[in-house]
């Protein structure tokens, strides 16, 4: 019961406000969905006390698609893992509901705002409840539609409405993997729910199967075609371009959908499915590396990107590589760790740019920022503590799961474990670096702004400003609090999370040389320092490396090109071929040789058949009709004879 | 209630309701009005007989049911002989409720020759119903291929400009499909002694002899699916024809071909169907990615929606020839989806035609701000229509998918293994996605700034009225699709034990 309110009580919300809205009004859909979502967040939060630790148990709903073998019901599955992540997305979400209500003030279309954000979250709670494959596609489509949704919320503006549908197209890319995976995994286990699958994956080890063309391992097919479904939802290098554009939706849209909860819905799978990863160690080797990658090609870009917002959203890419690197080498749960600390530390960024945009009268160009420490304060204090978290300072929560993830990925087996450890570290500093620079440009220094705008800087109501208190005492405490989920005998999960009996990268992490334990608060200090000396010692230090660096600089300013490479790769080809075989095919070989060359040759045949042209529509059914009659009178006299 | 002749009165009753508005006479507003009454009260009299159909239908058993049998044309051994199975149950119901929404649908939009409008798509009712209910090979045909007359007639007399062209396309490719579909019908009654579907189901034909009978049902099917390359007929037609056209051409006569493969081509040509079947997925999987990139440069936006019909309906041809539960149940269910959902996406075309006078996508642009409620059952439809999981198009989808993936190649001569068809059927899912999002964004999206757009209203009471029962089912088949299924299931089994070689899941398709 406690499982069904939590879950479906967003979704009432969504209904009621979506379809009600205009009868319920701005201030009745924000009471309907925000309190429906204090009620949701609520029972997450008691559920956080009754089921962590507790073996996995499912609530059935309803029955779904139930064909032969393949039995597929609605039910929620609840197990550490899903109460951790209950918890992360409803309580996060209750507190972007409420800062919205001051930040989509003026909007015009509240209601269905607020419905599009309720939407979102019962799907994100339905895909981390799934209890089978199909539940969990559910989910992960519903998600991807409340995003498309969100994204191009502000619909008359193109910009956005382009990033929704990329969001949208780049994600099915994805999905296409993930339904794939589906099919396989119901060709393997002869079922796709999770009980069976993680049950008899033991079993399957090493059982080769011939799809496409070529014999593979079973487990290790799966295990890829579910990640290329995670690299979709989870932004990783190759399948990234739509999260920065993403950008164009509502911030605390930002906050929740790409930052908090989505993105990270990929890095749940890989850990969910760790009883199939843990058997796969090729497939594992691969997510390594696509995270690694990720966490420092985002990285790079980020350094050199001007949009408020496009920073952070670089910087989740960059982050949720690090949580797809850990799982990678074997550490599930430190993933699930930064995954859960960073939902605070990241939504909390988010916020605080939004109420800076706000401030700012909608300016997100850091260029045009500066010196807005003094006239919002609570905002600044909770940037920098959020800031902080990120870069991994000392007692913040980011310290201690990122710390964790690198520890794990230098005492890992994995082959690529010293790439993504040295790779990790280099982004490490990389993040401070472009996190320093962020508060430094914004806050800090000489007002760029227009001075009319400065003048109407003003500090964002309590509504927007309690949620980043909140948030940031979650970006403070998250890492004491989840310290446990670390454990090295790996008994906090209760059996959510699997690892191998040869997989001891928790224990070992605890026992790395102690210049490893080190090298993060290092890499920390050296990103920090060089951007204080780049933005607040020597502010023409940067336009002078990026003058001397011109090259360089351009390739990361324009995201490593991308998005160039795709439209010439595959947009502009599919509109060529669509033509093709449009004009070509269908018009110029299909036709043409088939119903209007016989036309042709009918219409040369004299007057009878010019007059069918001219409207005889009449004559000419009731000629096919009696053509028919005769015909089968015919036959059909034959055959009796 | 169970004695009834259901089926005959369901099929019947709208030729009684023709026949009605055939005799109003009077003033021609006051007879355009009766006409449309007449039609809608015979439509949903039609349509809750139907239900009672499903009320009497006992979907444990896997046989015909409801079975009625007279004489017809004694000397010959052809017999009056109706009945319904779990498959065409719902295509009976697909074709009641459309033929209601179609004539709400029509109430304001139709005013020229209103009588003989109704009068058509009354007698389209009869024709549809009696094809599905059809258990005689030649009463199936004379239904078969009698639809032809009303919906060609509509096409020509109530379509765009081009319609004589269009209807002549329409009627040429069908016709080359039909007289090979009627010879073919000849040899298998000489050969059987019979034309009672159901035993020439339990026939064993020759293989050789199925080869051929089999190459002269695909052509009659084909065309009407359409697969590729058979399906240049469909944008014409569709372009030119009025909404309730295209609602029912799209929504019931594009299932009369996959209806085809499943009663005749499958059941009863088992052999060549095993022997054709990876020539199937090839002209599905060619009809899939080439009309779905056809699909995305379209700027007419109903030939972009019977260019992705082409594609959806490679899904149903995939899932046929699958030949297992899995992949039957899916073709269906992707039957009954794309009955549904095209024949709503046809409506939603026909609404704002109906006020601008346009198909061009460019012509509009902007809607949301004044069609609120438009742009949400057109948002709806569209993510139907994409496969969105929690309505009906997924799950016609994915059971194709899955039930194609595990088809192994176990002779040579099969090159394509299913997971490579399930590949290239789920690139599907990404180009849909494209052309439908694009579609979406060009019409609703965006500022309203064309000046023809300035005054346009937001749908009346009986268009909400039209759409609403199609909201309603989509949603259902997609959360709850048992309801569906579950009548299904005993059918289903019975074609795969008539194929012969029921598998669980995993049947591989096997050389004669």
């Amino acid at each position: 019961m406690l499982h069904l309110v939590l879950v479906f009580s967003p979704l009432l919300g969504a209904l009621l406000a979506g379809l009600f809205g205009r009868r319920l009004g701005d201030r009745g859909a924000q009471l309907v969905t925000c309190g429906l979502m204090v009620v949701s967040a609520t029972c997450s939060v008691i559920g956080l006390f009754l089921h962590l630790g507790e073996p996995a148990f499912k609530v059935p709903v309803l029955r779904w698609i139930e064909v032969g073998s393949f039995q597929v019901d609605w039910a929620l599955r609840v197990d550490t893992l899903s109460t951790v992540m209950m918890f992360v997305v409803s309580f996060v979400s209750c507190f972007i509901h409420i800062y919205s209500i001051g930040y989509m003030a003026h909007d015009a279309s509240v209601p269905r705002f607020f419905a599009y954000l309720s939407l979102f979250t019962f799907m994100m709670l339905m895909l981390v409840t799934s209890d089978n494959l199909l539940q969990l596609y559910f989910g992960w489509e519903g998600v991807g539609v409340a995003s498309y949704l969100l994204i191009g919320f502000w619909y008359t503006r193109p910009s956005a409405c382009a990033a929704a549908i990329k969001a949208f197209i780049v994600n099915r890319v994805g999905d296409f993997g993930l339904a794939l995976g589906v099919a396989l995994c119901f060709f393997v286990f002869d079922s796709i729910a999770y009980d069976v699958i993680f049950a008899e994956a033991a079993g399957h080890a090493g059982e080769t199967v011939q799809v496409f063309g070529l014999s593979a391992d079973a487990l290790t097919l799966i295990a890829l075609l579910l990640f290329v479904g995670a690299m979709g939802k989870s932004a990783q290098l190759g399948l990234h371009t739509w999260l920065p554009d993403a950008m164009e939706g509502p911030t605390p849209v930002s906050a929740l959908i790409h930052a908090a909860t989505m993105v990270t819905a990929g890095v749940f799978l890989v850990a969910r499915f760790s009883p199939v990863y843990e058997l796969a160690p090729a497939a594992l080797a691969v997510v390594t590396v696509v995270g690694a990658s990720t966490a420092f090609f985002a990285a790079t870009v980020g350094l050199t990107q001007f949009d408020i917002k496009r920073v952070i959203a670089y910087s989740t890419c960059s982050q949720l590589g690090y949580m797809f690197f850990a799982c990678g080498v074997g550490a599930y749960a430190a993933g699930i760790f930064h995954l859960m600390t960073h939902a605070f530390f990241k939504a909390l960024l988010f916020l605080g740019a939004g109420s800076v945009i706000h401030a700012m009268s909608d300016e997100q160009d850091m260029r045009r920022m500066g010196g807005l420490a003094d006239k919002i304060k609570i905002t600044y204090a909770m940037m920098w503590i959020g800031t902080l978290a990120l870069v991994g300072f000392p007692g913040t929560a980011g310290f201690f799961s990122k710390d964790a993830i690198l520890e794990a990925a230098w005492a890992s087996h994995n082959a690529f474990h010293l790439y993504a450890f040295w790779l990790g570290l280099a982004a490490a500093v990389l993040t401070a670096f472009y996190s320093g620079r962020l508060m430094f440009l914004t806050f800090h220094g000489e007002s760029r702004a227009d001075p009319h705008v400065m003048e109407h800087v003003h500090e964002s109501p309590p509504v927007m400003t309690v949620p980043l208190v909140v948030l940031a005492v979650g970006a403070l405490l998250a890492g004491w609090l989840g310290k446990g989920m670390l454990d090295a005998e790996g008994a906090w999960w209760a059996g959510a999370i699997v690892t191998g009996p040869d997989n001891h990268v928790l224990h070992a992490m605890h026992e790395v040389p102690f210049l490893v334990k080190l090298a993060p608060t290092l890499a920390m200090a050296t990103g920090l320092g060089l951007s204080w000396l780049f933005y607040v010692k020597m502010p023409d230090l940067p336009e002078r490396v990026a003058t001397a660096l011109r090259p360089l600089h351009t390739f990361l300013y324009n995201k490593w090109y991308f998005d160039e490479l795709y439209d010439f790769l595959f947009v502009r080809p599919a509109l060529v071929l669509g033509r093709i075989f449009w004009q070509g095919g269908d018009v110029g070989i299909i036709d043409r040789f088939g119903p209007d060359g016989v036309a042709r040759t009918a219409l040369a045949g004299g007057a009878r058949t010019v007059r069918l042209q001219t409207g005889y529509v009449y004559h000419y059914a009731f000629a096919m009709l009696i053509g028919l009659v005769l015909l089968v009178g015919l036959y059909l006299f034959v055959i009796g004879g | 209630m169970s004695d009834w002749p259901l089926l005959s009165l369901t099929t019947f009753l709208p030729l009684v309701g023709a026949a009605f508005i055939l005799f109003i006479r009077g003033e021609a507003a006051i007879v355009a009005q009766n006409a449309r009454a007449v039609a809608l009260w015979t439509a949903l009299a039609t349509f809750a007989l139907s239900l009672m159909i499903w009320a009497n239908f006992d979907p444990a058993q896997g046989g015909y049911q409801l079975v009625e049998q007279a004489a017809w044309l004694e000397p010959l051994g052809i017999r009056y002989h109706m009945g319904v199975d779990g498959i065409s149950l719902w295509l009976v119901l697909l074709s009641t409720l459309l033929t209601v929404l179609v004539v709400v649908g029509s109430w304001y939009s139709v005013t020229e020759r209103v009588k003989e409008y109704m009068i058509t798509f009354l007698i389209m009712d009869t024709l549809m119903v009696g094809t599905f209910c059809a258990l005689d090979i030649v009463l199936f045909y004379v239904f078969f291929e009698g639809i032809l007359i009303p919906m060609y007639l509509i096409i020509g007399i109530w379509g765009g400009p081009r319609r004589i062209y269009s209807a002549f396309k329409f009627f040429l490719y069908t016709l080359a499909g039909s007289v090979l579909f009627l010879v073919a019908i000849v040899v298998m009654a000489r050969e059987a002694g019979t034309t009672s579907i159901p035993e020439l189901t339990r026939h064993d034909f020759p293989v050789a002899m199925q080869t051929w009978l089999w190459l002269a049902l695909f052509a009659s099917f084909a065309v009407k699916v359409p697969m590729w390359p058979f399906h240049t007929w469909l944008p014409d037609a569709h372009v030119e024809a009025p909404t309730a056209g295209s609602v029912l051409l799209a929504g019931v006569l594009l299932k009369l071909g996959g209806y085809g493969f499943l009663r005749f081509s499958l059941p009863m040509l088992p052999e060549a169907s095993a022997y054709f079947a990876p020539m199937v997925f090839a002209l599905s999987i060619v009809a899939i990615v080439y009309t779905s990139l056809v699909a995305l440069v379209q700027t007419d936006m109903k030939k972009l929606i019977a260019y992705s019909s082409v594609a959806h309906m490679g899904i149903v041809t995939i899932g046929c020839f699958t030949a297992n539960s899995l992949g039957l149940t899916g073709a269906i269910v992707q039957m009954l989806s794309h009955g549904l959902v095209s024949a709503a996406l046809f409506m939603v075309v026909g609404v704002v035609y109906d006020r601008i006078h346009s198909r061009e996508i460019a012509a509009y642009g902007g809607l949301a701000e004044r069609m609120p409620i438009y742009a949400t059952i057109f948002m709806l439809f569209m993510l139907a229509s994409v496969g969105l999981p929690g309505t009906s198009g997924f799950v016609g989808e994915i059971l194709v998918i899955v039930g194609i993936f595990g088809i192994t190649p176990e002779s040579p001569a099969i090159p394509a293994a299913g997971s490579w068809v399930a590949l290239f059927a789920a690139t599907g899912m990404i180009l849909g996605a494209a052309y439908m999002l694009w579609l979406y964004r060009r019409v609703i999206f965006g500022v309203l700034e064309k000046s023809a757009l300035a005054g346009i209203k937001d749908l009346r009471p009986n268009e909400i009225l039209a759409f609403a029962p199609l909201v309603l089912l989509v949603l259902l088949m997609g959360i709850y699709p048992s309801l569906f299924t579950d009548p299904m299931a005993a059918s289903i089994d019975r074609v795969l034990a008539e194929i012969g070689a029921v598998g669980p899941g995993r049947l591989a398709l096997q050389m004669p």
